[in-house]
């Protein structure tokens, strides 16, 4: 027996907090105290109406003085909320922090009982638990781990760009990797934004092409994270660069590729304009598409077949761009590693897939339109310039939008998607300012809480717009009388007039919701972090962390976490920089060392903790055929140390001994 | 394979022509049914509408028999009769309050149910047992040039959508087009077609009905096709009904697209059970197939009226 472990020599303060009346109502702490004072090496046994006031702390201290203390016990609140508290009133006392236990008399015993008799012996039991537990508590040290000062943002939407921005203004280094061959994400397809309706390239392409000049960003777009390793402060990170077969320092974006190309026309369905315009092979997403580099399709380019170069071409493109010889058929995918301190995930979302709900028509009926697509056919830079001319080639006279396509719905997404009755209006007064079209909007409740939203859904309602409350039944072409023959008809209850209505319009707007992107499980498992049920990326706490994942240094920001607006997305990505920045300058972490280790005297090197690590924190040494457990890596979570079948792994603060004292406490009966 | 085969009133009376199909093309098919013993009403919607409980206990007395007779699953080819034996599946299973009043009458009449009998629809085993594939190689006479309205009518995918979409099935489309129809676009294919509204209130009931043949008939279609009994008679027997109240009214001209006719000649468009035109492609006649007793009588297409003739 060591001497600070055997007893003779531990000198314990005991203090029960009546957190006001939350625990003193149910739990007599007087006598709690009394009955504490006489247990073995307790030495000051107090209560106090508040312990984790200031007064309360420095009773603490001036007794660790005054009295020689060596361990503190506190009953009070849940760990959770006050372990931090009184650790550090520890320390400036002048011991290990890690001399004190916190025992939960509130959350587990005053709050949920209702015999204060009863109550106060579980207090008595739970506070010699934690007396003898603390008595075996060994002073350990918290790790500083240093952190790269540099920051990785995936996905250059407008959070990922809004991120990487206020990261390169403070003075940091910011890889900006981005899928598509142009940041800007969904903004850069709107004509303009709700509520203010000002324009969305106007207010977007400033930012972007800020990034693609900035010093301190290096974009990296057609790209895509394949591998991350390490911790908090210290990843490792892969990254697929795509070939676009034209070499990005080299090309200027004069387009002259792309004018001599052999396909005189554009032939090609033209992603960026939802399909509802043509490209040729060698293309650039939109006018203001940054980084402005052109790149060839492999799959159309008459260069290639089926993606495999063939050389047959007359490469009238290569003619085109001369001397600055940017175009290269050979280039090949280049995998590229870097090292970053802390992550910003801002991937986004993807729309609700209307296929899913065959009785709104879409790809049945040409008339029906989603509302990304509507977004490209009011926009000036759109396939049409603006002009908004069916897939039959008429101008609609009447139009309807239906809310709420994948959203608020059992049988596909439970959730509300949030910004489709503001981008739904927002549509509607951009059509009817086209088209003059009589314009119905068919909702279950408008949800404008935002600022200046309320007074944008009363500007509709003067603007002489239709508000039809209602889920559509179906949108169909079946007509009842000779007027609706030609027309699309959709057939709703009307819930405020209380009948079913059939409207015949000429154009139908799908206002889909917003999903989580198809890959996000992968995301997730690469960053590994978590997703919520509905599929989006969970935040550490939705109130207090909402910017924080579970795992430490890696943040979110924008519609990967959930759906919102733009302004909200901005918001939060702003708050994931600064998250960031904290670390960044704070220049280290520190690090709980409730950690496991490994005896290695005693390890088989048996492996069958390795695979159990949440965290892939254990490997095998090569050298040793021993288990190790890297520090940083470990949250602590005691899986492996349960597993261990030569019981050789050890966790800090969860020692054997701690355990089985703590336990010896609870069971022995209470004398009193 | 072997299933227990529930017939249910409508197969032995006003939807007589369906097992006079179903059977014998399933008997082509190699697949073997053997009607249940002593089966009684399934429960049907008019019971369920007044005491589910009730309805329940008599659809189960069914999956019990079917269940003690040993063949792993029950077909039940009326719409009614397959709905209400699947729901009553589902109280069984979801309710436990069901269950007990369930299982005490089934006691009393010495018979119990575990709640395992799959009960299938001819169109799900079709497909999906024994396959478009193997329909096709029994096909003597395609059907080819005959256009078909397919409708199915609500209860086979309301509110269990199980073996085909809730929205747009496609199940019968896809074995009349392998045995050489061709479908019209219906978008009214799951439409009610009145239920028994046609008898309590004849008004809205009838409206429902004609809707439905106005619209295939509008669409260009030969023929509609159903699976359901109910849908089949309300929409074959009320047409002098529909010609009295709505026959003035007017539908683009088949012939001539700028002209107008009125709707009233074209209603006597045919109401068949797709089993009949199976059959048909089957080569079989139209007497065992029962189209005689449809009120519009089917003529073969000019096709199949052909290669009948050659073969
Ligand atoms: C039809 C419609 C209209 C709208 N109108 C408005 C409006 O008027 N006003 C408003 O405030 N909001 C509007 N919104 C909402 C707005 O689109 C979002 O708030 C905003 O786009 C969120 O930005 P984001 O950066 O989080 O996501 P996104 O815009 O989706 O950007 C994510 C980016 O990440 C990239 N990415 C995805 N996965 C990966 C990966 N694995 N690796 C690398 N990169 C990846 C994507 O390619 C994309 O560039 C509208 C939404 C819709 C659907």
């Amino acid at each position: 027996m060591d001497k600070v472990n055997g007893n003779h020599d531990v000198r314990i303060g005991f203090y029960v907090c009546n957190c006001g009346t939350n625990i003193a109502a149910m739990v007599d702490v007087q006598a709690v105290a009394k009955y504490v004072a006489a247990l073995p090496n307790v030495v000051v046994s107090r209560d106090y109406k508040y312990m984790c006031s200031d007064p309360g702390q420095e009773l603490i201290q001036k007794d660790i003085k005054e009295f020689g203390l060596n361990r503190i016990v506190v009953a009070a609140c849940s760990p959770l909320l006050h372990e931090h508290t009184f650790r550090s009133a520890v320390e400036a006392g002048g011991l290990n922090p890690f001399f004190f236990h916190m025992v939960n008399i509130r959350e587990h015993d005053s709050w949920v009982h209702t015999d204060r008799d009863e109550a106060t012996a579980k207090a008595k039991a739970l506070a010699r638990a934690g007396i003898r537990r603390v008595a075996r508590h060994r002073a350990l040290e918290v790790k500083k781990v240093p952190v790269h000062p540099d920051v990785l943002v995936v996905g250059g939407g407008i959070a990922g760009i809004h991120a990487a921005l206020t990261l390169a203004k403070s003075g940091k280094k910011v890889y900006l990797v981005e899928r598509e061959p142009s940041i800007g994400g969904h903004m850069a397809k709107f004509d303009k934004t709700f509520p203010t309706l000002d324009c969305a390239a106007c207010i977007l392409t400033p930012k972007m092409s800020e990034v693609g000049a900035h010093e301190n960003i290096t974009l990296w777009s057609y790209s895509e994270v394949v591998k991350m390793d390490g911790y908090v402060g210290n990843f490792k990170v892969t990254v697929r660069r795509k070939p676009r077969y034209v070499l990005e320092d080299l090309c200027t974006g004069c387009q002259e590729c792309i004018s001599h190309c052999v396909y005189k026309e554009p032939k090609f369905p033209d992603a960026f304009n939802e399909h509802l315009g043509k490209r040729k092979p060698v293309y650039i997403p939109f006018p203001q598409a940054t980084p402005q580099v052109v790149l060839i399709d492999p799959e159309v380019c008459l260069n290639f077949r089926r993606g495999v170069l063939t050389d047959k071409c007359k490469k009238p493109c290569v003619e085109a761009c001369g001397d600055r010889k940017a175009i290269d058929f050979k280039q090949k995918e280049e995998l590229k590693e870097i090292k970053v301190g802390t992550i910003i995930v801002a991937t986004g979302f993807k729309t609700f897939d209307v296929g899913r709900m065959p009785q709104y028509g879409y790809g049945r009926y040409p008339n029906v339109y989603t509302a990304l697509e509507v977004e490209r056919l009011v926009n000036a830079s759109g396939p049409t310039a603006g002009d908004v001319l069916l897939r039959d080639g008429h101008h609609p006279k009447s139009i309807g939008i239906i809310h709420c396509v994948g959203s608020r719905d059992k049988n596909t997404n439970r959730w509300c998607s949030r910004v489709c009755c503001m981008y739904s209006m927002k549509l509607a007064h951009l059509l009817k300012e086209h088209t003059e079209a009589e314009i119905y909007n068919f909702y279950i409740d408008i949800r404008a809480p935002g600022k200046g939203y309320e007074e944008f859904y009363d500007k509709l309602l003067e603007e002489g717009v239709h508000f039809i409350r209602g889920r559509v039944g179906e949108v169909t072409d079946w007509a009842f009388i000779p007027e609706e023959e030609g027309k699309l008809v959709i057939r709703v209850e009307d819930t405020l007039a209380g009948v079913v209505r059939r409207i015949p319009v000429d154009m139908v707007v799908l206002a889909t919701g917003l999903e989580p992107h198809a890959d996000a499980q992968n995301v997730r498992r690469l960053f590994n972090m978590s997703c919520g049920t509905e599929g989006f990326f969970l935040e550490r706490h939705p109130k207090l962390a909402p910017v924080n994942t579970f795992t430490d240094g890696i943040f979110l920001a924008g519609c990967c976490q959930s759906p919102k607006d733009i302004p909200d997305s901005v918001a939060q990505a702003g708050a994931a920089a600064a998250e960031a920045l904290v670390l960044i300058d704070t220049g280290h972490i520190e690090q709980e060392p409730n950690t496991a280790y490994v005896v290695e005297a005693e390890c088989s090197g048996c492996k069958s903790c390795i695979p159990l690590c949440p965290y892939t924190a254990i490997s095998l040494l090569p050298d040793k055929k021993k288990a190790y457990i890297n520090e940083a890596l470990c949250k602590g979570c005691g899986t492996c140390v349960a597993a261990c079948p030569s019981g050789s792994i050890v966790q800090n603060l969860f020692e054997d001994a701690e355990i089985f004292s703590e336990i010896d406490g609870l069971l022995e009966p209470t004398s009193v | 394979m072997k299933y227990s085969y529930f017939p249910g009133c409508s197969l032995k009376g006003t939807g007589r022509a369906y097992e006079e199909s179903l059977l014998p093309v399933l008997k082509v098919l190699g697949v073997e049914l053997e009607e249940l013993d002593d089966w009684n009403c399934c429960g049907a919607t008019a019971y369920m509408a007044v005491d589910e409980v009730k309805a329940c206990v008599m659809a189960s007395r069914n999956l019990a028999i079917a269940e003690k007779a040993g063949h792993k699953e029950l077909l039940a080819p009326c719409s009614a009769c397959y709905l209400v034996l699947n729901k009553t599946k589902h109280y069984l299973h979801e309710s436990p309050v069901v269950e007990a009043v369930v299982q005490k009458a089934l006691r009393q009449a010495n018979l119990t149910y575990s709640g395992n009998t799959p009960v299938r629809h001819p169109l799900d085993l079709l497909v999906n047992n024994v396959g478009i594939e193997e329909i096709k190689k029994h096909v003597k006479h395609p059907l080819k040039g005959l256009k078909i309205a397919p409708y199915y009518g609500c209860q086979i995918v309301r509110p269990y959508a199980t073996f085909d979409d809730q929205y747009n099935p496609t199940t019968m489309d896809r074995l009349l087009e392998a045995i050489g129809c061709t479908m019209v676009t219906y978008p009214l294919k799951t439409r009610c077609c009145g239920g028994s509204l046609t008898g309590t209130l004849p008004e809205p009931g009838l409206l429902c009905s004609y809707i439905l043949l106005k619209e295939a008939i509008t669409r260009g279609a030969d023929v509609i096709a159903t699976v359901c009994p109910l849908c089949q008679f309300n929409l074959d027997c009320y047409r002098d009904k529909m010609k009295g109240k709505w026959g003035h009214e007017t539908i683009p001209d088949p012939r001539n697209k700028d002209a107008r006719v009125p709707v009233g000649p074209h209603l006597d468009i045919p109401v068949v059970f797709f089993t009949q035109l199976i059959g048909l492609a089957f080569g079989l006649s139209e007497k065992e197939l029962g189209l005689q007793r449809g009120f519009a009588p089917m003529r073969k297409p000019a096709c199949a009226q052909r290669q009948s003739a050659a073969a």
